[in-house]
């Protein structure tokens, strides 16, 4: 009896709570979900009504509310260690598997059976994004610089190439360390008025810079082609060998004596944003274990004692954004003869949203966090395709739960760059998510 | 004895309010020379001014290190810790997230810093990156024992308790190589016997014995604990309302009535006028 007493109140907390979750969810699916225009057969628009999806979605949320309840209180009720902490050292020792396994993965993955162009594209897509996700990690992650305008060093990236290779007729092998260079100067130019700017002040500033290389892109119609963006940007060359879907002389398959297929350029080009995301993550490795690294991560703990030690605030804030933005401009470029179309539509502010929501959710600083968030990110937008409009609203519970279940971002504590016994991990409490 | 830090008629005014006025003083190399004064004395605008934080209304800052005569009011606030004045803070401000022997290591960025070729060399292994490292490390770990943490250089500076936060910020600040080190209240918070330790500790920074390989350096410290400041400074200077009301050895400190009064309060009027005369 004394053990039922207490539970009395609990469920009808918990019904009380799941009715006003569910109330919110009807006030919500209502007029989102409930009505729906359609064409009829005449051609005119009539007003279809769903009341039993309505219904259907609005007991889904009561149920799952009232679950959600009980199981926190069952937990609290529970003495020991929660699920999480219990998990944590068999999840630490699966963790050191998981790197390697995933590179493995990704050198491997042309080679098995059964994938098809189709994964490859994916695969493309996904490790562009990794990339960006890793350049933008130099600048949010270890210098703790929010960035909203990353996009713009993306941008600056594809159209240096496309230009280049317009006007110019300089192959891709040539104007990719370009394209790079010119995104770090665009780096170098938008880190100048920011440096005195902070957090919120520096994101909105950033934002604007973002917006700015889009609308120029848009309105220079006699450089760029404005809307109607250019096109006809030549593919690359693997060492001179074109990648010509005939063959014919000169080209990689009659180099190689193979049977001349569209496949081949797609390999290729996996390979090659493979070997860029990898340059990325090696030169971001290499800087953290070095002075100028340590200097980044510093600089994101405390400014001022970064300032009271000698170090120049001001050439390691401008390094961070031309580092981080270079290997941005690589990325452009290489989307830029991937596509061999660009447009100013493809630099809107979504993209630099989703490459900030990639490094937040992978743990601002962890190399191996990015790439699975944007593995997961980028992947599950694709894999959820067939549940069409639902697909966002999938992707956006993953991204709560994610926040909820782990706040600092799948990987959030930090490896120390150096020890005099042995590295341990040190927790995400610790670590400071810089404020600009 | 030769000086360190020549203070010359320094003045900082925020708008209206004159915070610190023509404050005059000489630190003596090889020695710790105390700031005292009641709460907003202007002690620790002084300090900032020293530090390069503020830059100063008026007056001048004269370092004397190796021979050549430094301005600081004139340089910018970098520049000043790489002329060789290193300093803590009131507030500990350490890198939390980052280890005990990391803090270390950031401190000595600029040495290493010019032993990776613009940091280009380094990423492709080129330059003598390495040996500079291990040589960091070393100092790192003499200063690491010096303060008693060889234990702890492995754990997050965040996670230290208070007492070995304040030395891993003097540790810290004397891996830049300083000539003169400037502390701000590194008592405050300490326990007494934490107190006496971190006496100790000044004392052999000073003579240059605190770690290996430590060359001797001065200090200038703002202190309210009246116990470490009369125990271990060579020389005080005492503020009150931004001016410098008296300058002497710790002896001639306490027998000094304006001092007393400052730090006591006066009677009434007509002791003001006879402590004045």
């Amino acid at each position: 009896m004394s053990l039922a007493h207490p539970r009395r109140p609990v469920l009808g907390a918990a019904l009380k709570d799941a009715g006003l979750a569910a109330l919110i969810a009807a006030g919500l699916f209502l007029p989102m979900v409930g009505l729906r225009t359609d064409v009829g057969p005449t051609g005119a628009l009539f007003l279809r009504t769903r009341w039993t999806d309505v219904l259907l979605l609005v007991a889904i949320v009561f149920a799952g509310r009232f679950l959600i309840r009980l199981w926190q209180e069952w937990r609290a009720e529970r003495h020991g260690p929660s699920l999480q902490k219990r998990l944590a050292g068999p999840m630490l020792r699966l963790g050191r598997f998981v790197a390697p396994a995933l590179l493995l993965f990704a050198l491997l993955l042309p080679l098995i059976p059964g994938i098809g162009r189709y994964e490859l594209d994916l695969g493309i897509l996904v490790l562009t994004y990794v990339m960006l996700g890793w350049g933008l990690n130099i600048v949010v992650g270890l210098a703790g610089l929010l960035d909203l305008g990353y996009v713009a060093f993306y941008a600056v990236g594809a159209y240096s190439y496309a230009l280049l290779a317009q006007y110019f007729g300089l192959s891709f092998w040539i104007c990719l360390p370009l394209a790079g260079l010119l995104a770090a100067f665009w780096g170098i130019l938008l880190g100048f008025p920011v440096l005195r700017l902070r957090g919120d002040y520096l994101a909105i500033v950033t934002l604007g810079f973002g917006e700015i290389i889009r609308l120029v892109l848009l309105n220079w119609v006699s450089l760029t082609g404005g809307p109607n963006g250019i096109s006809g940007i030549p593919r690359p060359s693997f060492f001179g060998l074109a990648f010509t879907a005939g063959g014919g002389p000169g080209s990689f398959a009659d180099f190689f004596g193979l049977e001349p297929s569209p496949t081949h350029r797609v390999v290729f080009l996996y390979y090659l944003i493979l070997a860029l995301a990898l340059l990325t993550n090696w030169v971001t490795l290499r800087l953290r274990r070095q002075p100028l690294g340590r200097a980044w991560e510093a600089m994101r703990e405390d400014e001022i004692a970064c300032r009271s030690l000698g170090i120049n605030i001001t050439t390691t804030k401008l390094t961070a954004f031309a580092l981080g933005a270079m290997f941005g401009g690589f990325a452009g470029a290489f989307f830029a003869t991937r596509q061999a179309f660009i447009s100013p539509e493809s630099f809107t502010f979504i993209e630099s949203a989703i490459i900030l929501a990639i490094v937040v959710l992978g743990g601002l600083g962890s190399q191996l966090g990015v790439a699975i968030a944007a593995l997961v990110l980028i992947g599950g937008f694709e894999v959820f395709r067939d549940l069409q409009e639902w697909r966002m609203l999938v992707f956006g519970a993953a991204m709560v739960l994610i926040m909820i279940w782990k706040p600092r971002g799948l990987v959030g504590s930090r490896t120390p760059t150096v020890a005099l016994s042995e590295k341990r991990t040190i927790s995400a409490a610790m670590v400071a998510e810089g404020r600009g | 004895m030769a000086p360190i830090l020549t203070v010359e008629k320094l003045t900082m005014r925020f708008g209206g309010l004159t915070a610190v006025k023509e404050v005059s003083f000489t630190a003596a190399e090889g020695a710790i020379t105390a700031v005292i004064g009641p709460n907003g004395a202007g002690k620790t605008t002084m300090f900032n001014c020293i530090t390069g934080f503020y830059r100063p209304t008026g007056g001048s800052l004269v370092l004397h290190h190796g021979g050549q005569e430094v301005a600081l009011h004139r340089l910018a606030g970098h520049r000043i810790a790489r002329a060789g004045v290193a300093r803590t803070f009131q507030n500990v401000r350490l890198f939390a997230g980052m280890t005990a022997l990391e803090n270390l290591l950031v401190a000595q960025h600029r040495k290493l810093m010019a032993s990776t070729g613009f940091g280009i060399g380094a990423v492709l292994g080129l330059s003598g990156y390495k040996a500079a490292e291990q040589a960091a490390i070393g100092r790192a770990t003499a200063w690491l024992e010096a303060c008693g943490l060889i234990d702890r250089a492995d754990d997050p500076a965040g996670s230290l308790p208070y007492g070995a936060q304040r030395r891993l910020e003097i540790a810290r600040a004397m891996c830049t190589e300083p000539a003169l080190l400037c502390l701000d209240e590194p008592a405050a918070g300490l326990n007494p016997r934490e107190s006496t330790a971190l006496g100790e500790l000044l004392r052999a920074i000073r003579d240059g014995r605190a770690a290996e390989g430590a060359a001797p350096c001065s200090i200038l410290l703002i202190e309210h604990d009246m116990g470490v400041v009369m125990g271990i400074s060579d020389h005080i200077v005492v503020l009150d309302h931004g001016s410098k009301i008296a300058d002497g050895t710790p002896a001639a400190i306490r027998a000094d009535e304006k001092v007393i009064a400052a730090y006591l309060g006066e009677g009434d009027e007509d002791e003001h006028e006879d402590s004045a005369a």
